[in-house]
Order: C-alpha cells, then structure tokens, then sequence
C-alpha cells in the first residue's frame, strides 16, 4: 500500500538521522528547522540564533532564561545622567575563535556595521539610534545616542548585535567565528551542525565537548527520533499531541517553554474589505482562542488580545474585549456592509499551530459567512508571497522576537498598519527610560492596536521541549530564540 | 457467476454509493470543528470515532469518497478520451510518421514516474484537486494509447475490416465503428484498473498535501494527519486506511472478474 511504503519511508529518514551520543560528553539536539547560513548578523531567521546564540556568538549583554539582561561581553557599564552615552567596559582576555583578539575595535566594527546604511541587519531599526560608537581605549567603548532609548541594553542583547570580527566577517555565513564556549565545527547541509567546545573561552567553559544540532521538521519523523532515543533534547517538538506520552514516560523529560511567540491572525490591513476597522473587529469576535490552543496545541499557549507577551510585567489581558460571539461578529459584520459575508485567502506556514490553527479558524469563520480559501504554503514561498509580497488576506504567524510590538510602527511593515498616533507613542516608548512612565506607554499601545483589532490575537505560544531525563540545566523560558547548551550537562 | 466479480463490485459500490448519498445526506458536517469532542473513540454516536478537530470520521470517508473517486474518474475519463483516439489513428497509419510521433510521445510520458511528475505540476501551479486531476490524467493517456493501438492493430487484418475497406469506408469511419466496439471490453478492464490507480494516486498525492486543500476531506490527507497521533488514535489512521484498501482491493477484484466474464477467448477455456 501506498501509505504503508510512506511510513516506512519517514521511519527509515529517522534512522538515517540518528547517531546518539556515544561518548559522555556529548549531546544531540534536536531542532526544526535548519539556519539558512550561520550569520547572524545578516538574517531575520530564527533558525541562525536557535543554533549560535550564546554557543558560538555573545554580544555585549546577554539574555538569561528568565528574560533578564545580564553582563555578555561588557563586564559592566555606565550610563550618563542624560541617558545619551553608554561607556562599556569589555571583558579581558576574550579571543575569537580564530585566534585573534576581541578588544574595542571589533565592538566598534560589530555596531556600525548592523546600523550602515547599506546593513542587512534584520533588527538595524534597534540600531538606528546610536550617532556614533568610539573606542576609547582597547577595552572601553562609548556609544553616543541621538536620544536616550530605555531599552537600549536590551537590544543589544539580541542575536542581531552579537560581536563579529572584520578579520573573519567575509566567510561567517559558512564559517562562523565568535567569542562564545562553543566553536563552529562542522555543517553536514540537509542533516546536522555540530559544535565543539571551546578550551580557549574566556568565562566559565561549557561542559559539554561537543553539541549536534540536528534537523528534523516532520512531526512523525520527530516522534521516531526521540522515542528511539536518536536525540537526546528536541528543542521546540514539533507535535503537542504526543506531550502526554513523553510526560508519562520514564525516560524522558518535558519542559513546556514559553515562548516570546505573539500567535496571531495577520491581517491585511490595506487589502479590502480588511482596511475597514469594523470588518477586523467583527473577525476577532468570531474567532474562539480557547478551541484554537485546545485544537491545534493541544492545550498549550496561553490566549492574549494583544501584541504582548503575557509574563511581561507591562502587560494587560484585553481577551475580554474580543471575546468570542459569533453573533455580534454577524452583527458587526452587518454593520460593515458586508451581511452576505465575503471571500478571502488564508495563506498558512507549515508549523502545525499555523495548519491546524487555520482550518479551525476558515471554520470558524465560515459560521460568520467569511469564506477563508486555505492555502499551504513552504516557508520560502510564505515569505515570499506574504511577508515580502504582502500578497495575502489573512495568514497564521508566530511573532518570536522580544517586546516586538513596535512592528506596528512600521507602515510598510507587512500587515500594513499604519497609524501616526501609534508611531508617536513608540517614538516616545523607545525614548523613554522611567520604568513607569514605559509601562503606561506599552500600555497604552497594546490597547490601540487590540482596539483597533489590527491583527487576531490568539495566544502566546509555547512549545515543548523533550529531553532525556538526565540533562540538565536547558531553558525553561525562551525569552529569544536560543538554545543554550553552554551550561547544559549530563547528571553525574 | 464470477466470485470475484462480485465482490469486487460490492466492495467498490458500497464506496461509491457512499459517495453518492454524501452529496445528500452525512452524518455531520465534516467542514466545521467540535473541538470538545475531538480524538472520541468508535461509538454509536460516531461510528468510526472523531478526528483531531472533532470532525466525525464516518462522514469524512463518505465525502473523502467522493474526493476520490471524482478524481480517478475524472483522470481516467482524461485518459481514455485523449488515449483512444491516439491509439486509435497510430493503429491507422501503422508505421507512418504520425504513428511514430503519437508512441514516441506515449514513451516519453511513461519515461518519469507518474508521482514526481504530479508533484511536479502541483508545485508549478499549486496545490489543489484540480491539478491533481490533470497530473493523474496525464499518465492515463498513455495506458489507452498503447492498449488501443495494441488491439487495434491485429483487428486491422481481419476479413471484416478489410470488407469495410473494400466498400470504401475511410481510416477514420473503420476506426470508430469497426475497431473501436471490438476494444471496448478491453477497455472497460483496463478503465477499472487505472481506476483503482487513479484513486491511489490521488490519496499519494493528498498525503503529501498536494491533493485536495482542506478543508474537503481526503483519505490521503486524514493519513497523514493521523501519523502523529496514531499511538494514542489508531481510529484516526485505520478507518482511512482501510477505506483505500478495500476500494482498491475492490476495483482490482472487479477489473480481474470483468476480464474474465468479457474476454471470449478466456470464456471459451473455461467452459
């Protein structure tokens, strides 16, 4: 039979995909999906951080697993009564992996080289700020800001500011070389990225020898390698469905790691009938978050109502105000001008919250007389189609970056909101430092996207991470994406 | 009577009958969600159990039916109606430059597996139904070219023909009322086999997601939905799987028997 064959096509893959871990120092990690190339510097991809950050590249700070900011490269820092120079003073003795000294200069190179003009850094918006960054001696650095930015050590902390040398920059995206406790070894294309410790790092060494990250996006296929034990951790398993069989076994661990991951409904907002604000609010009435996370994650996720992570201390729960009533949603609909319901495409991404999450909400939205056409689609032609080419009425996306709700200060952006009162108060929110006068800001700017029904709010999104019960010490939260193996070890 | 005949044909009637009533009446709605009632087990209330997003299983195999089976007979009914006449004109002009064009053309078609192709043509201009149903069809063409020109081309010599000939009936007119009638047996053999193929096919297709979109149900895409959850849901990967088995079994049963009951020669030998 044609589906038998399949099955043992997939189960034979899994096997091809093993090699556990022998020798006691080792580790095999599971991860879904491959880095595009290893710069992290030069690409919005996840996937480039879930594998070096904090392994193989650090930056001047840090993120810890409880999303607090601590010291990276910079040992410590000051920061001027106005807010607008930020002396670093770097740690001693740090030496890239080829060898060569990271001193000043190369924080120098690093920083201007995510702000240029021409940069292809994904996040150089977080950069734009800094006017200038000035060595002032081999191990001090001084940035100058045009304005003062309260989060300004956190940005640094991203993936996307991690400390580069102009020695090796020209191979990184196949040869990466940082400062971090794990060195870059090998790239087997298709299959696995291996890492190897580090015996020259300047901080507390890893544990580990050697790390393998391996590729494995098809669900099945994930539940083979880690029922037969091929891996040892699989960060972020693809499959919620099979938690309760990897919590009831013996041999396995689950963490359920929350994640920085807004799930929501984008929304068009410049394509017909979705520019009109009632026809958004309407759709948010019909949509029931508690079937989504039960339906497509199997329980996992917790519901937001707006572009917000809810264990950020700013944050306020605003479900209430797009609770599910298919009846006002008809209602509203009515009102729009739009009784008979009307036609749109829901273009889907592969992740199974996306695929599944979407054929709950097309029936969902049926119910109101919006008919959804489903179209799956590969993560290439996702971003082609719908994150380049806006070319989409709604689609199913997890946001993972960190307090991202400035996007919907970015008109061009590609859910296209566009709204100069919220730009305002981004503006003011990246300005400001006073920790409260910030949280009355984020406040404020969760209510006008949540009022204004930008996108659908479903739920934050955590994902599960099976681990062989002897390993310790992964993260329990994501507060980016990151899988940090430099304090990861087996128990004695 | 023949056994397998009949089995054959109740097997593939109750699926095709299954079909049919879909089109009037299921169960339940298999396009909305009940996620309180999800991954339920075989009960009176839901005869096969409830899928993932508590859709009634029962009711998505009588419309993933019709899913099927409009494909394969759309994609043999693309077969057979570009294939016959092919066959048909290179049995004709056996020999002649046509001839060698239309089988040259037939090889190279059988020359890619029929899948990758499909894959191929669904990647090119997206996934859905339809496209599925033209990658099928394709590879039907030329099954009936060959089988045609085959038959054809010893009905060609005979008396009859050569009468027809004679009286001054032309290629076309002998290839239509004389040839064609005496293939049709083949045919119709032949016809259920690629049948039992095209259903195949389609549920091949569907389990890599290049068949039918949700939110039609399709017993290929329920396959692959069920693979993760079939430890815990074996319902959700047997009642589709065993829905493509029998029909096939079914069709393959039916086509061995038709070959039976229409071909004189075999006929003859038996009695």
């Amino acid at each position: 039979m044609k589906f038998m064959t399949k099955l043992s096509t997939v189960s034979a893959l899994a096997m091809t995909v093993a090699s556990g871990a022998l020798a006691a120092g080792d580790m095999t990690v599971a991860l879904q999906l491959e880095p595009p190339h290893l710069d992290p510097t030069s690409a919005a991809a996840g996937a480039i951080d879930s594998v070096l950050y904090a392994n193989v590249f650090e930056g001047l700070t840090r993120f810890t697993s409880d999303g607090s900011i601590i010291p990276g490269l910079a040992k410590s820092w000051e920061i001027s009564e106005d807010g607008l120079t930020y002396t670093f003073m770097l740690a001693e003795g740090v030496t890239f992996h080829d060898g060569t000294t990271m001193d000043a200069e190369d924080v120098k190179f690093s920083l201007d080289r995510a702000r240029a003009e021409d940069s292809a850094n994904a996040q150089k918006a977080l950069y734009a700020g800094i006017t200038s960054v000035d060595v002032v001696d081999p191990l001090t650095v001084k940035l100058t800001l045009a304005e003062p930015n309260g989060s300004m050590l956190f940005n640094l902390a991203w993936g996307d500011a991690v400390i580069v040398a102009p020695e090796s920059i020209e191979g990184i995206k196949q040869q990466p070389v940082g400062t971090g406790a794990f060195k870059f070894g090998s790239w087997v294309q298709g299959d696995s990225i291996t890492l190897e410790k580090n015996d020259a790092y300047w901080g507390t060494p890893a544990v580990l020898d050697n790390v393998t990250f391996k590729f494995i996006s098809d669900p099945s296929a994930a539940f083979a390698a880690v029922m037969a034990e091929d891996v040892d951790v699989f960060s972020g398993y693809p499959a919620p469905e099979n938690v309760p069989q990897f919590e009831a076994d013996a041999r396995f661990q689950v963490l359920i790691v929350d994640t920085e991951g807004e799930t929501i409904l984008s929304t068009n907002n410049k394509m017909p009938p979705f520019d009109n604000v009632m026809v958004r609010k309407a759709m948010s009435h019909a949509i029931d978050r508690q079937a989504i996370i039960d339906g497509a994650m199997f329980g996992l996720g917790t519901p937001i109502g707006t572009h917000f992570a809810p264990h950020h201390p700013d944050y306020v729960d605003l479900t209430a105000g797009s609770n599910y009533d298919p009846e006002l949603a008809k209602k509203m609909l009515a009102e729009a001008g739009y009784a008979d319901g009307f036609k749109t495409t829901l273009k889907l991404p592969p992740p199974s919250y996306a695929r599944r999450g979407g054929e709950i909400i097309a029936a969902q939205l049926r119910e109101v007389g919006i008919e959804a056409e489903i179209s799956n689609l590969e993560w290439a032609q996702w971003l082609e189609q719908v994150f380049k080419g806006k070319d989409f009425g709604l689609t199913i996306v997890s946001h993972t970056e960190p307090m991202d709700i400035g996007i919907y200060a970015r008109p061009d952006y590609y859910f296209q909101y566009d709204k100069p009162e919220f730009q305002a108060l981004n503006t003011s929110l990246e300005a400001e430092a006073d920790p409260a006068k910030r949280k009355e800001l984020a406040v404020a700017m969760q209510k006008m996207i949540a009022e204004d029904a930008v996108n659908g709010y479903l739920f934050q999104l955590a994902v599960p991470t099976i681990a062989k019960a002897g390993v310790v010490g992964l993260w329990e939260s994501a507060p980016t994406q990151a899988t940090d193996m430099t304090a990861v070890h087996w128990k004695e | 009577m023949n056994r397998a005949l009949i089995i054959g044909a109740v097997l593939s009637g109750a699926f095709a009958l299954a079909a049919l009533i879909s089109f009037v009446w299921v169960p339940y709605d298999v396009t909305g969600v009940d996620i309180a009632n999800r991954l339920k087990a075989p009960s009176l209330g839901h005869l096969f159990g409830t899928d993932h997003f508590g859709r009634d299983i029962f009711s998505m195999i009588m419309v993933g039916a019709r899913t099927s089976i409009a494909v394969a007979v759309v994609a043999v009914g693309i077969g057979m109606l570009i294939g016959i006449p092919l066959g048909l004109a290179a049995a004709a002009r056996k020999g002649s430059l046509l001839d060698e064009l239309i089988m040259r053309g037939n090889d190279l078609v059988f020359a890619f597996p029929s899948l990758l192709i499909a894959i191929m043509i669904t990647a090119v201009f997206g996934a859905s139904a339809v496209n599925a149903i033209v990658a099928i069809g394709i590879f039907n063409i030329p099954v009936f070219a060959r089988l045609v020109r085959g038959a054809a081309l010893s009905l060609w010599t005979k008396d009859y023909v050569l009468a027809a000939r004679v009286s001054g009936k032309g290629a076309a007119r002998i290839s239509f009322e004389h040839i064609l009638p005496n293939v049709t047996n083949l045919l119709i053999v032949q016809g259920t086999i690629q049948f039992s193929l095209g259903i195949l096919a389609e549920a091949g297709l569907s389990y890599v997601g290049l068949g039918a979109q949700p939110p039609t149900p399709s017993w290929g895409r329920m396959l692959a939905e069920s693979q993760t959850m079939f430890s815990f849901a074996p319902h959700l990967a047997i009642f589709p799987g065993l829905a493509i088995l029998l029909t096939v079994l079914g069709l393959n049963l039916m086509g061995d028997g038709l070959r039976d009951v229409l071909d004189p020669r075999l006929r003859r030998a038996r009695r």
